[in-house]
């Protein structure tokens, strides 16, 4: 059981889903609820255990079927990678939880699909094999296209059509990339890969650029950067915000499969390769945040302002992983869980809001007050100030930390100003709605008595709690959390350790 | 052989990317159908084209790689599922939206002569 640790978070989920499909869980609403919590609480609890193992072991590298690197699959738990797989089986429980209260009623197998997301996200997290993260990529995705369609209505179609085309290509285009780096290398496990790209010679070192920059393609995708983000404000906005809230997750894989193939495979050692995708990233990041930016200030409702700010999340962590230093890296993985928690707190919030102002749902316009303006204020005011980077909460020390980081990055001078005038026009934005929505109220009475009084239930409230609370829990321990993403960050870049650990089969 | 194979792979390839820029999703469908082919091949032809060698081991003196092979069957397998997927998917934007856009609303273009086509078919009714 021990040994196998580190496969636990990828066949819990897997085994969840099985056993919610079948009876009793699949025919009665409240054993699959009270079933599905607990099977995703036990995940987190085993993605803790896994945490803590590789704090005080080091890597783990995972050989499946026993068949060693670079011949067989191998999945490496490393701190970063265990530190993501903690945070996405978290909010797993956070939104089977959220959906208990009455989502997940409204259309089939919503506890199982979640299960199943989390499985390739875990999955995609783990891995240290780039054909199996093709695998896992397609498992989360197809979870991720049913459960768009959760519950759906019109719009929500022609977004999932759009978002599964999007996803086709970018798979057909992932699988190109791996055909070439295959052809050129003869090895598709991530260690081995970076050992024997610096050896390329000839015509062989264009073509694994080739490869290497159309997985740049493929990841931008995922992680929706500048070209190809379209699809993202129209997918999450219009998927459920419990969806919503759990895909938080999902650009961050396209971020962390950056990370791992543009440090370790074309990193440092990479011969005349090192560093190649740099110089996109880099820009591309730049454009994303300015983007992202124009969108949070032209949003309408709560869910697509929410929406336009994972978009400036992911062009600042795209930033940070262009810059390539452990001090970059370490950043970023702190800003990627401070941003994860705050965007999924603030699309449940958007969907509480939205039930209480009955019609005029989160659009930020005068409207009805909510029932309950202490709680989703507080919670409201809490996240935002997280989301805006201001004091006391995790947001400030992620700013601050990635200012420092950038200092002497080579285009400090374009980054700091275009970075600071996106968090006010962040600032602005998300001020504006919390203001709207919380205090300028229509007079109209009839307004105000056709409005459903919905009270946040207490499974939901319990949901929330979690996710507000990580951010100024995050910042109250942010000494060990930053030590731990430094960590992390040390371990990601430090590149013969990570090679031998892996080839050797972790002793 | 390498000619041939090459420049069918750049054939599929060439003929997905024009039907899956094309507006309605059934030939977007196809398209995707088509690139997925060329995809398969592709990756079949990064273990190198040969000829006569086996895959399996004590069967021949010389050896084809494994490795695309189920590299393969597995994009097979993944493809012929999502292709399944959007098929449904389609029918459904379909039957939602009353059109087969992928946009999921057909340009002004189309919506005149729809009309004129009712036009038409008034008038023969009335007729």
């Amino acid at each position: 059981m021990i040994q196998n640790l580190t496969f636990l978070p990828v066949l819990l989920p897997m085994l969840a889903g099985v056993i919610l499909l079948m009876p009793p869980c699949g025919k009665n609403k409240t054993y699959r609820r009270i079933t599905s919590v607990v099977l995703s609480a036990v995940t987190f609890l085993v993605s803790l255990a896994l945490l803590l193992k590789v704090q005080a072991d080091g890597i783990q590298v995972y050989a499946i079927g026993d068949w060693n690197a670079p011949f067989g699959i191998v999945l490496v738990a490393d701190p970063l990678s265990t530190l993501l797989v903690c945070l996405t089986t978290l909010l797993g429980v956070v939104c089977t939880l959220y959906a208990s209260a009455g989502d997940d009623a409204k259309g089939s197998f919503f506890h199982p699909l979640v299960h199943f997301l989390v499985l390739g996200v875990n999955g995609a997290f783990l891995t240290g094999d780039a054909f199996n993260l093709f695998v896992f990529f397609e498992v989360l995705l197809i979870a991720s296209y049913s459960l768009l369609m959760h519950g759906g209505n019109k719009q929500n179609t022609r977004a999932a059509l759009q978002y599964v085309i999007m996803n086709l290509v970018g798979s057909a285009v992932f699988l190109i990339a791996l055909g070439v780096l295959y052809g050129v290398l003869g090895t598709l496990n991530m260690a081995d890969m970076a050992q024997k790209v610096a050896h390329l010679q000839g015509d062989d070192v264009y073509l694994a650029k080739i490869g290497g920059l159309l997985l740049l393609v493929v990841f931008a995708l995922k992680g929706a950067l500048l070209p190809l983000y379209l699809w993202l404000p129209n997918t999450y906005a219009t998927a459920m915000p419990v969806v919503a809230a759990l895909f938080a997750i999902m650009t961050k894989v396209g971020v962390y499969s950056m990370m791992r193939v543009y440090t370790l495979i074309f990193g440092d050692e990479a011969g005349e390769l090192s560093h190649m995708a740099q110089n996109w990233l880099w820009w591309l990041a730049l454009a994303t945040i300015v983007m992202g930016a124009i969108g949070v200030l032209a949003s309408q409702d709560l869910r697509k302002l929410t929406a336009n700010l994972v978009i400036v999340s992911v062009g600042t962590l795209v930033a940070l992983v262009a810059v390539q230093t452990i001090e970059a890296s370490s950043a970023a993985i702190y800003y990627l869980v401070h941003s994860t928690l705050v965007t999924a707190a603030l699309f449940i919030l958007a969907d509480l809001i939205g039930r209480q102002r009955g019609k005029i749902s989160d659009r930020i316009t005068a409207g009805p007050p909510v029932s309950q303006p202490r709680l989703l204020g507080v919670c409201f005011l809490i996240a935002a100030v997280a989301v805006m980077g201001m004091p006391p909460l995790s947001g400030f020390i992620g700013k601050v930390w990635l200012l420092r980081a950038t200092l002497n990055a080579e285009y400090t001078v374009v980054f700091w100003p275009l970075y600071l005038l996106a968090s006010l026009a962040i600032l602005l934005a998300v001020s504006k709605a919390g203001s709207t929505i919380f205090w300028h109220h229509q007079d109209n009475a009839k307004v105000t008595e056709s409005a459903v009084k919905e009270r946040v239930h207490p499974a939901q409230l319990v949901a929330l709690i979690i996710l507000i609370s990580g951010a100024p829990l995050m910042s109250i321990f942010a000494g060990p959390l930053s030590e731990y993403a430094i960590g992390a960050a040390t371990q990601l870049h430090d590149f013969n350790n990570n090679i031998n650990l892996i080839l050797s089969g972790g002793q | 052989m390498e000619l041939l194979y090459a420049s069918c792979v750049g054939l599929l390839v060439s003929c997905g990317v024009f039907l899956i820029l094309r507006s309605r999703t059934f030939t977007v469908v196809l398209g995707l159908t088509m690139i997925s082919y060329a995809v398969n091949l592709f990756l079949f032809s990064s273990g190198r084209l040969s000829l006569n060698q086996a895959a399996v081991l004590g069967t021949s003196t010389e050896y084809a790689d494994p490795l695309p092979q189920a590299f393969v069957l597995t994009a097979i397998v993944i493809g012929f599922a999502m292709t399944a997927f959007v098929v449904i998917l389609a029918i459904r934007g379909r039957a939602d939206l009353g059109n087969d856009h992928v946009d999921g609303q057909a340009p002004n273009r189309n919506k005149n002569k729809n009309k004129n086509k009712n036009k038409n078919k008034n008038k023969k009714v009335k007729a």
